[in-house]
């Protein structure tokens, strides 16, 4: 078998994927290809994206039919360059065999979340990779978000550092309870959540609450935070939006969340029924109301930002990346430059406020650079 | 969230957390503590189908086994609601109400409006519905329509797990009669539920499947069949749209309405017995609404107007099944102007 044939397969984006649909071959057969080019959609019950070429060279063989629902491995294409011969790459799809996954009895998904106590609060969270092997990049999500956030990014980070998600207190599935409704409160908690997993120095990336999150672990434990990456972040400025905060706590009903939900992205019509209820059950589960109200109280009292730990970070001397959409209806992107001189700053054309799932290969491209310059 | 449950389990947790959490919370019922055949031993059956096995052993004698008379357990249920429990009666099978009707239609359902709003009656009465499960004509009834007409009482009717468990939890905790329809064949099927207490809000349908092409509004066993149906449509070119209506009353108009004026199509699929039923209701409700947007005849699919077979071979023939579903939506689809 050739080693210069590469099979392009269903990716696994988040934990609890475990099947894809194929939405459309974005290039034609025989199409040379060079490396990062998106090559097809895929659709998951989740969200639409693109799957890039790992390799350069030739799309010889388009093996997933569009509209096919398949399994995570499963074999899609085929890249090869050239000087292969049909014939070998005949006998490579006939031969390809899906490598087994993890959740192939459908309770594995679970088994990749794990649970620990911080606190008292259960916390869940995916890890991937030895904590030990290399600093770890800790992902922290926005209000009202969870790890699954991160699906299109954590594999990104985690081919060549370990990486953490968590949910925050109150969100997700973790405890339904807070540590607190302070800024201070959670950072302190995130960090307690390191130290029981014994886990001492941190690449994070933050989105929106999880940015000033990791802004304000960094000025309480600047020697503990290799880099920032912030992404859509509060804490750099007094703006946002109060209208989405308080819509979002408040809605009860799909029918009432999804105006809510569509000012995230640019695109409102990645907003699936499927994200919406998975929110929806999120939401309805007891205790959650009171405490994202306690949370909008506690940070966002009056539709302001009450603390903004971003302001200047980067002069601190920690390697600070800013990331945002500029359609962002959220938090303005004009806020995007207050981290400080210092601080790299890309802001997307046309990305709203979930800028890592909307684009998510430019922002991992970007969070990757950031990491290798950073360790 | 991949913990998978019953709907069988889904209801036994309901109940357990809202036990746990609300001392107010209790159950009567027929053998859910010991019963026929269980020689005196408690916790033996858990009711017909063990749904409430393994509640005794917690919470003891806030489970009360009550005689075969529905007539005086279920109006002992509704006179403890109205004094300030909150308690849950589970009948065996729908069928059995008609002897304790009046404690439910004119009384629990009359309380709140009779009193001028100074009683309350948080009484949930469960009870197994539908056909297919083999148990002929007067345990196979699917009487939710006639809960339906009656105002003060709510209906609901879940078809999954994690439906079964959300709406329970709303089911006790809301303040009037909830009548909480159990489907028997649906017991066993699994499904994701989450660990914590949630509720899910009454009146809210739960759109199962995206589709641009016809709307198929149903609700029990029969989202299962709609799905099926759908499945086959898919491979004909055919999108339909699925709506689990979840509760009957109150009725989520809105979500029917807004997927019909989208697809401008509608085939009601009803296990009652198709005279004033839930079909006919949303059908009649849909032609006052949004005529206009309508492309095509509302198409009904039910049961015939006989009792419920009880030879199997019958039976099968009697329900609808996705073969009628799919027919249904094509006939819908006949002539369709593009």
């Amino acid at each position: 078998m050739s080693a210069t044939i590469t099979p392009i397969t269903m990716p696994k984006w988040g934990l609890s994927m475990s099947e894809g649909t194929v939405v459309a071959w974005l290039v034609d057969e025989g199409a040379e290809v060079r490396s990062g080019m998106p090559l097809l959609e895929v659709e998951t019950d989740k969200i639409n994206n693109e799957i890039e070429a790992a390799e350069a060279g030739i799309l010889r063989r388009k093996v997933a039919q569009e509209g096919a629902l398949l399994p995570v491995k499963a074999l899609l294409g085929v890249l090869a360059p050239a000087e292969v011969g049909d014939a070998e790459i005949d006998a490579y799809v006939a031969a390809y065999v899906a490598p087994a996954t993890e959740d192939d009895q459908g309770g594995a998904a679970a088994d990749a979340y794990q649970f620990v106590d911080v606190a008292g609060l259960r916390v869940r969270y995916a890890g991937r990779g030895d904590l030990r092997n290399g600093v770890p990049v800790l992902f922290i999500h926005g209000f009202g978000g969870d790890l699954d956030n991160w699906l299109f990014n954590i594999d990104a980070a985690g081919e060549f550092l370990p990486t953490l998600a968590l949910d925050l207190p109150a969100h997700g599935q973790s405890a339904v309870r807070l540590p607190g409704a302070t800024l201070a409160d959670l950072s302190a908690f995130v960090l307690a959540f390191l130290d029981a997993l014994g886990v001492d120095r941190v690449h994070l990336v933050g989105h929106s609450l999880g940015g000033t999150i990791a802004a304000s672990m960094a000025r309480a434990a600047a020697k503990r935070v290799a880099s920032l990456t912030l992404i859509a972040s509060a804490g750099l400025g007094d703006e946002i939006d109060a209208d989405y905060l308080g819509g979002f706590v408040a809605a009860s009903s799909r029918r009432e969340l999804k105006p809510v939900m569509e000012r995230l992205f640019a695109d409102a019509s990645l907003v699936s029924r499927q994200l919406l209820d998975d929110v929806l059950r999120f939401k309805r589960l007891d205790g959650v109301g009171a405490a994202l109200t306690d949370l909008a109280a506690g940070l966002f009292a009056g539709g302001r930002q009450s603390d903004q730990p971003g302001r200047g970070i980067a002069d601190s001397g920690i390697p600070v990346q800013v990331i945002w959409g500029s359609a962002d209806r959220i938090i303005p992107s004009r806020h995007a430059t207050a981290a400080g001189a210092a601080a790299k700053v890309h802001v997307l054309d046309g990305a709203g406020h979930m800028v890592q799932m909307e684009r998510a290969r430019e922002v991992n491209a970007l969070l990757v650079e950031h990491l290798r310059s950073s360790a | 969230m991949a913990r998978k449950l019953s709907i069988r389990q889904a209801i036994n947790e309901a109940i357990d957390q809202e036990m746990s959490r609300d001392p107010r919370v209790i159950m009567m019922g027929e053998d859910i503590v010991g019963g026929h055949g269980s020689e005196g031993e408690i916790d033996c059956w858990g009711g017909a189908l063990g749904v409430t096995k393994g509640l005794y052993g917690k919470y003891g004698d806030r489970l009360l086994d009550t005689p075969l008379s529905e007539s005086a357990y279920v109006g002992a249920a509704i006179g403890a609601a109205v004094c300030g429990m909150r308690p849950i009666a589970e009948l065996q099978f729908i069928d059995f109400m008609g002897v304790c009707f009046d404690q439910i239609y004119n009384q629990a359902a009359k309380f709140r409006y009779m009193f001028g709003g100074k009683a309350q009656t948080p009484v949930v009465i469960r009870a197994m519905i539908g056909a297919g499960f083999r148990a002929a004509a007067q345990h196979s009834q699917m009487l939710t329509p006639i809960f339906t007409h009656i105002p003060g009482l709510k209906v609901v009717c879940p078809s999954n797990p994690y439906d079964a468990k959300g709406l329970l939890i709303q089911a006790i905790r809301d303040n009037d009669p909830v009548i909480f329809g159990e489907h028997k064949v649906l017991y066993g099927i699994e499904g994701e539920v989450p660990e914590a207490s949630y509720a899910i809000p009454f009146g809210e349908a739960n759109i199962v499947r995206d589709g641009d092409d016809c709307t198929i509004v149903t609700y029990g066993m029969m989202v299962h069949r709609a799905l099926e149906a759908a499945a086959l449509l898919e491979k004909e070119g055919i999108d339909a749209e699925v709506i689990d209506l979840r509760t009957l009353s109150p009725l989520d108009m809105d979500t029917i309405l807004e997927s019909v004026e989208r697809t401008g199509r509608l085939v009601c699929v009803d296990e009652a017995s198709p005279r004033c039923n839930i079909a006919t209701d949303i059908s009649a409700q849909v032609v006052q609404a949004a005529f206009a947007a309508l492309q095509a005849p509302i198409m009904m699919v039910t049961p015939p107007h006989v009792p419920v077979p009880f030879s199997p071979v019958l039976e099968d023939i009697y329900l609808p099944d996705s073969t009628k579903i799919a027919a249904a939506v094509r006939r819908t689809l006949e002539g369709k102007r593009h």
